[in-house]
């Protein structure tokens, strides 16, 4: 069910609400957290289905501050979404026009779950800080998501710089996989140590810098960073030990290829991941993540880009 | 580096996010033309698959007397998937899966078969990098148990290598009686160490059941009041609303309270009742499990302490229904059980004097599983006779399934002039908060088999006290004619109420 309230008020909105629990008790209950997206009008409706795909495993609302238009007078606009239209949440989309956009918090604070986690997602361009951004103050955790910023690899650093504990971004999610497979990869004998990493994925791919970054700093060994076509996201990563590579291909962004020595070849399905899935993800766990502070901090900077000269032959 | 010392660098505690992946390993499964291996166990491998969490190269074979290639067990498993997987069908994943699928034809007497296995088995290892770590899975009746594991010990299959395991999951009954269990389990452990047994009890694989724990332990609110001084009883239900269907082979002779009284019922108290564990590790929490398993109690009074019963045609949920000894297959004589109930005492200092109430059935009022503690009344009512005429006692259920969660029952002001407090319940969904994608019991008990993760498996000690308890019933029973009939779709005989009303109580409706 969707309902629109144009030019309207938070509290006409609360009162919305409860008339709508009351009368149909069709708002979802135990809801766990409240998913706070702040968006413009090109990432706001992706975003609401990201979210609402993962509300099926975190019900949660989901209020949606859409920077509509700074022209104008200062005016609300909202419309709620219930039952089917809002998975297993209730949306509350609250678009702001005039001077209301820079006061985003101040309509979101009527709506925030009593004594539930708060959670804020820039499916876009984010503040320069986003935990001193006025609604990522008031969140637990703030996601990001780099690779919708305009220039990623830029973004990326900003993200370095203005780090506080429970930020986090859809980038790093976006890993997780490469990570597991790596982890259990180096499960299985020899128990060598890795000398080398080197990790390839598109020049404008975050996630695997990120990738690299983590496996220089938990390896502690020099990692190479190849730059291949931008979009193709992380295409391989190997690494280097006494009795032979181990290397992990992904070509097609689908079907991975695992290789060490002395061993057949394993493939596996490892499509890249739908921004829900990575959502999903990022609410599981609401305490701030320790290695990703240290692979965005002190990981990306012990990058290096392959010696000139020296092509894919090393190791 | 040696193993012991060897730390994986690339696992980190705080790394909340690393999955646990089983390592490189095929799946051997005996008995993939069942119920069980079509509508839980395959789809469940898919699912596991889906999630990332099966490893590069994994491979099923099945085994079954059957004329398959590889291709036409492909296809079986495919249906399987397309019609009962929980997560979305990927070409891509299946694809994967698909090419680590093979099949062996055989009977389990034919030794030429389990060479072919072992054949197979080892050009997977070969050729799919499964690495010598294999899972054998018995999904067939336990009285093939002994053909099954004598084969895999001869061919070689079931033989311990250095670094690599072979694991063997088998599934309830074990056994129907305490001699019994002890001599399924000879057979199996002779062939496999013990810590190489995985025994399936798929309640334990449940979210709400291991939510149990962290319900318990984890908060202050209720493990301070689960005692003899605020716990007036428990009850502990599991009702299906289906017959016996088409496993009237399976069913008669062994009974409702040897079906899920001895497994599912017994190891739901203990986790309701059992002390907190050190830890969670596998022999922390069996440990507890035993020790509250070892200090159950059965009444003195065997008569007045037990019910047992058997459906008779009747009207179900708008449906008529067969009564249970016009089955197929069952004889107009059978003393089978099809409901039983069992009052148990706890003889520890926390639970002396509280009764544990189980009871199961089929064709009863509906499908349901619960744990309801009910506690005592308050010892002192401020307010006038009148106004709590209708309060009830508090409660705490935990709502097994369907609609996994937890209610409280508490009493509340009735709206309006005067004092009256009635009873008012208090929801939390499972449903609603975190599940959609919470994973099948299978699938976690299947990762868990590949992981080598023991502590959602009951060892064989548990299984053998089980059957300490159940034993004397079962010859109690014995002796004493037929169970009581009750029509189906109603909630079992008589003499369950009469039971309940002796000590003052009554069953809740769940
Ligand atoms: N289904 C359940 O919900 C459930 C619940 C609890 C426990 N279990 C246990 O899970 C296991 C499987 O259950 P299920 O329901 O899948 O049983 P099922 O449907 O009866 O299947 C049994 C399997 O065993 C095979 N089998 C039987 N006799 C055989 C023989 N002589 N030679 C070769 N294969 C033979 C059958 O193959 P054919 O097709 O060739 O006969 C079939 O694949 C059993 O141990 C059962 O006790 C099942």
């Amino acid at each position: 069910m969707i309902i629109d309230l144009p030019s309207t008020t938070t509290a006409a909105v609360n009162k919305a609400l409860i008339d709508l629990r009351e009368s149909g008790g069709a708002i979802a209950l135990g809801r766990v957290l409240t998913l706070v997206v702040v968006a413009d009008e090109e990432h706001a409706e992706p975003a609401i289905q990201a979210a609402n795909d993962a509300s099926r495993e975190h019900p949660c609302r989901i209020i949606v501050l859409v920077h509509a238009s700074a022209r104008g007078g200062a005016r609300l606009d909202a419309q709620v979404r219930v039952g089917g239209d809002a998975g297993a949440s209730e949306v509350i989309v609250l678009r702001m026009f005039g001077k209301l956009v820079g006061h985003g918090a101040s309509v979101a604070v009527p709506f925030l779950l009593s004594d539930a986690p708060v959670v804020a997602y820039w499916p876009g361009e984010p503040p320069a800080v986003p935990a001193e951004d006025p609604v990522g103050a008031m969140a637990q955790r703030r996601i990001t998501d780099v690779a919708e910023c305009r220039t990623p690899v830029a973004a990326l650093r900003d993200r370095g710089m203005s780090y506080r504990p429970g930020d986090t971004d859809l980038a790093w999610s976006r890993t997780t996989l490469w990570r597991g497979l790596l982890a259990a990869a180096l499960d299985q004998p020899p128990h060598e140590r890795v000398t080398a990493v080197r990790v390839v994925g598109g020049s404008d791919s975050p996630s695997t810098d990120l990738l690299a970054a983590w496996l220089g700093l938990s390896l502690r060994c020099p990692v190479t960073r190849v730059k291949a076509r931008a979009g193709v996201g992380i295409l391989s990563v190997r690494l280097v030990r006494r009795s032979g590579p181990i290397d992990l291909d992904r070509p097609d962004g689908a079907t991975a290829t695992l290789n060490a020595p002395g061993q057949p070849e394993r493939r596996i399905a490892l499509p890249r991941r739908t921004t829900s899935e990575s959502l999903a993800e990022e609410l599981r766990r609401l305490d701030p993540d320790e290695v990703y502070a240290r692979v965005l901090t002190k990981g990306l900077a012990r990058l290096t880009g392959p010696r000139p000269g020296a092509a894919a032959a090393e190791g | 580096m040696s193993p012991a010392t060897w730390h994986n660098p690339l696992r980190d505690a705080r790394d909340k996010r690393l999955a646990r992946i089983a390592g490189p390993c095929a799946l051997i499964l005996f008995g993939v033309t069942g119920d069980l291996a079509r509508k839980k166990l395959m789809p469940a491998v898919y699912d596991l698959a889906n999630r990332g969490l099966l490893p590069p190269g994994f491979a099923l074979v099945g085994f079954a007397r059957r004329d398959w290639a590889d291709e036409d067990f492909g296809k079986v498993v495919y249906e399987a998937v397309r019609e009962n997987a929980r997560t979305p069908f990927r070409e891509s994943v299946w694809a994967q899966l698909a090419a680590g699928i093979r099949f062996v034809p055989g009977e389990f007497d034919d030794d030429a078969a389990f060479d072919q296995l072992a054949q197979v088995i080892s050009e997977l290892d070969t050729m799919r990098g499964t690495g010598g770590n294999h899972a054998f899975y018995l999904s067939v009746p336990p009285r093939f148990f002994p053909m099954v594991c004598q084969q895999l010990a001869r061919s070689g299959l079931s033989q311990q290598a250095p670094h690599a395991w072979r694991r063997v999951v088998i599934e309830k009954p074990f056994g129907h009686d305490l001699a019994s269990a002890r001599a399924l389990n000879s057979v199996v452990e002779e062939v496999f160490p013990h810590d190489s047994v995985f025994r399936i009890d798929h309640y334990l694989g449940k979210e709400t059941v291991q939510n149990l724990l962290a319900l318990r332990f984890a908060n202050q609110l209720f493990e301070h009041i689960s005692n003899a001084n605020y716990v007036d009883h428990v009850q502990i239900t599991m009702a299906e609303d289906i017959g016996i269907g088409g496993r009237a082979g399976y069913y008669d002779g062994i009974g409702a309270a040897r079906d899920v009284i001895q497994n599912h019922l017994i190891q739901l108290m203990a986790l309701t009742a059992m002390e907190e564990p050190v830890s969670f590790e596998a022999h922390d929490l069996r440990a507890e499990k035993e020790k509250v398993l070892s200090a159950v109690r059965l009444p003195e009074d065997l008569g007045r302490a037990c019910a047992r019963g058997q459906y008779v045609a009747g009207w179900q949920g708008g449906q008529l229904v067969k009564g249970y000894r016009e089955e197929e297959g069952i004889s107009d004589s059978s003393t089978t059980e099809t409901f039983a109930a069992i009052k148990l005492g706890v003889d520890t200092r926390r639970w002396a004097g509280v009764p544990f109430y189980l009871r199961t059935g089929k064709r009863l009022g509906r499908r349901v599983t619960e744990i309801a503690v009910v506690f005592k009344r308050a010892p002192h009512l401020p307010f006038a006779r009148t106004a709590t005429e209708e309060l009830g006692q508090n409660a705490l259920v935990i709502r097994v399934q369907p609609d996994e969660g937890v209610t409280m029952r508490f009493g509340s002001k009735v709206p309006g002039t005067a004092m009256e407090v009635r009873d008012v319940t208090m929801d939390f969904g499972y449903g609603h908060s975190f599940t959609e994608s919470s994973p099948e019991a299978y699938e976690r008990l299947l990762l868990d088999v590949l992981v080598g993760d023991p502590p959602l498996f009951p060892r064989h000690r548990e299984v053998e006290l089980a059957w300490e308890i159940l034993d004397p019933v079962e010859r109690f029973w014995a002796r004493h004619g037929r169970p009581d009939d009750y029509v189906a779709g109603t909630w079992g005989p008589a003499s369950a109420d009469a039971m309940m009303a002796r000590d003052g109580r009554s069953w809740r409706r769940p």
